[in-house]
């Protein structure tokens, strides 16, 4: 008999595809040759300043918006009525009905997904759990905290088991708690397949969280990949801290002193300069007790890509 | 998942959600308890007028069927009751429990009475007491069978043609036509700006963007429609057969063909309506995103509706086949509310309903492709009020 491992979940890995999106309102270009993938199980951060498009592909995704041109593939083929019901959104704006309850909503969002009475039930109980809003089930929406509101609308993104989930800035607005729940809610379904996008304006928490991120600037993709891949092509940054020795690495060839704090100091060094000589060189200006390959941190690097690119 | 399926889950959660609040609930019994209390006024002014209570007594027992069937005949209405003990009997005239108390024979009645006999009743009783004589005769004047030769002669009847068929009936049939149209036009401003106000909650709370993830706009606001439209149906619907019921139970209204005939062209004619200015309301809903601004935009349609029912309302009640009334009830926004008002209180052609019928079904066409237009424009565009120009174009 073969045995198939079935996916956790019951769902199926799938991927996203977003090509050559186009957006204009009137004389303002809202996007301009946005493009990525998230392929099945990927975290996809998607981060970019405020209007910089990251509303605009969204709703497009959904297809709440029309492009102007570029196309949406789910799965290879572009995304149409059907696959859209599979996907869970969280827009922008938040909103659920206030006068409902929290369960008549998700049971009402659940069939709307296509979900069978029986499915949508149970299904809606499951978040309900899930999500600690089980003493507010029968509560109207409007009755219920800022938290335990958003709480709702992540259950309703996630009511109807979807097969890909497209959230933007889940994050805003939640305590700490519940973006812990958050976190682990979206890394449980990123690990049965479902590719995950969502945008967030916190960094450090995209970066913990993203298997990839997406930077959008003025409607343009400036820099899509994996954390590391994007700070690869940085310059190189090494913090050393040298005991009694100030000035040591002025003067030293193609590095520069990005700054000096006390015995700490930040090189920053020219493709061609071995690291090894800036050891030698320090350990000959005194007693060496720190070195350490300093990374950009993805709130650096939004800052070189966005900041300084919006200087120019 | 399919249209209709989208569509027949939005109108349930419509239809539920709506059914289940206090207000509709409450409402329709207010509106119930405010008509039997009008019935009960009726009732109380005109009611017990024309009903007599007569008592038999000694040989006059045998009497009170012949008394009660020719009483009907002539629509009086009579309880009759066995008095056993005369001088009881005297006690219940004086203090009005008995209008009439009748001894004697059939040939030679004596009747008891407080001040006075109803004249009416004379005649019954009077008729009785010479068919009884005459019977008598026949047989002494030698004829074979003389209840047959009365059963004949009672038999004959004059030929009634009235010029004007409903003359008689025109005050009630006026009163039909006019609680069946302010009805109407309770109803469909009513439900209608509950269609609107549903529209402006989905774009002030913003989950219309998360249904328009997953359904059509038209999807939505069909369903929506169907849904509201129902709950206003079955309140219509629930008020008018009770007010119908009562009404008849009371004896205030006598023309339960004409009402009933009303009350299923007034349902006709709800949908019609309602159909024909959801569209509309839905359309002005989503031009703004706060219920706050919602008044500004709504106002333009209630004052059609309001307008037009005021203007309608008093050419019908002045005269409902007058030239006014047969044109304005031709005109598609007022139709719902001037149509079956008249076919309550006057004559309408079966060609008159049939154009007003498919010019409002034309008219519904036009406003619901506009209507639904705007919506699906504009129902996704948040922040000031939209410009109804720009909702059009899209």
């Amino acid at each position: 008999m073969a045995f198939d491992v079935p996916h956790a979940g019951g769902t199926v890995p799938h991927a996203i595809e977003v090509t050559g999106l186009r957006k204009r309102y009137g004389d303002i270009v809202a996007l301009d040759d946005v493009g990525f993938t998230v392929g099945p199980g990927e975290l996809f951060g998607f981060v970019g300043s405020n209007g910089a498009g990251k509303t605009t592909t969204m709703r497009i995704m959904l297809g709440v918006l029309a492009a102007d041109a570029g196309e949406v593939r789910f799965d290879g083929t572009p995304i149409g009525r059907e696959t859209r019901a599979r996907i869970g959104y969280m827009p922008e704006e938040r909103g659920l009905y206030p006068k409902m309850t929290v369960r008549d909503q998700l049971i009402y969002l659940a069939r709307l997904h296509g979900l069978a009475t029986n499915d949508a039930h149970a299904a809606a109980e499951n978040w309900i759990r899930r999500l600690g809003l089980a003493d507010r089930r029968d509560d109207e929406i409007q009755k219920l905290s800022l938290g335990n509101q958003q709480r709702v609308q992540l259950a309703a993104a996630l009511v109807h088991d979807p097969a890909l989930l497209v959230l933007d800035e889940p994050f805003s607005g939640l305590d700490p708690v519940a973006v812990d729940v958050m976190s682990e809610v979206l890394r449980e379904k990123a690990a049965h397949g479902v590719p995950v996008v969502f945008s967030s304006h916190q960094l450090a928490l995209v970066e913990g969280l993203c298997d990839r991120v997406g930077i959008i600037r003025d409607g343009a993709m400036v820099a899509v990949g994996s954390i590391d891949e994007l700070t690869a092509d940085a310059t190189t940054r090494l913090r050393v801290s040298v005991e009694s020795a100030p000035g040591w690495a002025d003067g030293l060839e193609g590095v520069r002193v990005v700054s000096a704090n006390g015995g700490a100091t930040l090189l920053e060094l020219a493709p061609d300069v071995d690291e090894q000589a800036v050891l030698r060189a320090a350990m000959a200006a005194g007693r060496v007790t720190e070195l350490s390959r300093h990374r950009p941190t993805l709130a650096e690097l939004f800052r070189n890509v966005v900041v300084e690119g919006n200087a120019q | 998942m399919t249209s209709a399926a989208a569509v027949r889950l939005v109108a349930q959660r419509e239809l539920v959600l709506r059914l289940r609040t206090k207000w509709f609930l409450i409402g329709t019994l207010v509106i119930i308890a405010v008509m039997a209390g009008y019935v009960l006024l009726q009732m109380s002014v005109f009611g017990d007028e024309d009903r007599s209570r007569i008592g038999f007594a000694g040989q006059a027992t045998g009497l009170s069927e012949r008394v009660a069937t020719a009483s009907a005949e002539l629509d009086i209405d009579v309880d009759t009751t066995t008095v056993t003990d005369v001088a009881a009997a005297k006690a219940q005239l004086s203090d009005g429990a008995l209008d009439a108390v009748v001894t004697g024979t059939a040939a030679e009645m004596r009747v008891l009475v407080k001040d006075g006999l109803n004249p009416r009743l004379r005649a019954v009783l009077t008729g009785l007491s010479r068919q009884e004589v005459l019977t008598a005769k026949l047989a002494e004047a030698g004829v074979p069978d003389p209840a047959r030769v009365m059963a004949e002669a009672n038999a004959a009847q004059v030929t009634v043609t009235a010029i004007e068929p409903n003359g008689t009936e025109d005050g009630q049939r006026l009163a039909i036509g006019a609680i069946m149209a302010f009805l109407l036009f309770m109803s469909i401003n009513a439900y209608g700006t509950l269609v609107a106000q549903g529209v402006v909650e989905e774009k002030a709370s913003r989950v219309v963007e998360i249904l328009l993830a997953t359904i059509r706009p038209w999807q939505l606001l069909l369903g929506k429609i169907i849904g509201i439209g129902l709950v206003g149906l079955i309140q219509l619907v629930a008020i008018a057969a009770a007010g119908i019921a009562l009404a008849l139970a009371a004896d205030v209204l006598t023309l339960s063909g004409v009402a009933v005939g009303t009350l299923v062209w007034g349902v006709v004619w709800y949908l019609l309506g309602f159909f024909l200015y959801a569209a509309l309301f839905a359309g002005s809903g989503a031009l703004v995103s706060r219920q706050e601004d919602a008044q500004s935009v709504l106002t333009p349609v209630t004052m059609v509706l309001v307008v037009g029912f005021l203007a309608g309302f008093n050419v019908m009640i002045a005269d409902a086949d007058g030239t006014a009334a047969r044109v304005l009830s031709l005109v598609p926004l007022l139709s719902p509310i001037l149509m079956p008002g008249r076919i309550a209180a006057g004559d309408v052609a079966a060609w008159e309903s049939a154009l007003a019928i498919g010019l409002t079904l034309a008219a519904i066409a036009l406003v619901t492709y506009l209507g639904g237009r705007i919506y699906q424009n504009a129902v996704l565009h948040t922040g000031s009020r939209m410009k109804l120009a720009a909702a059009l174009r899209g």
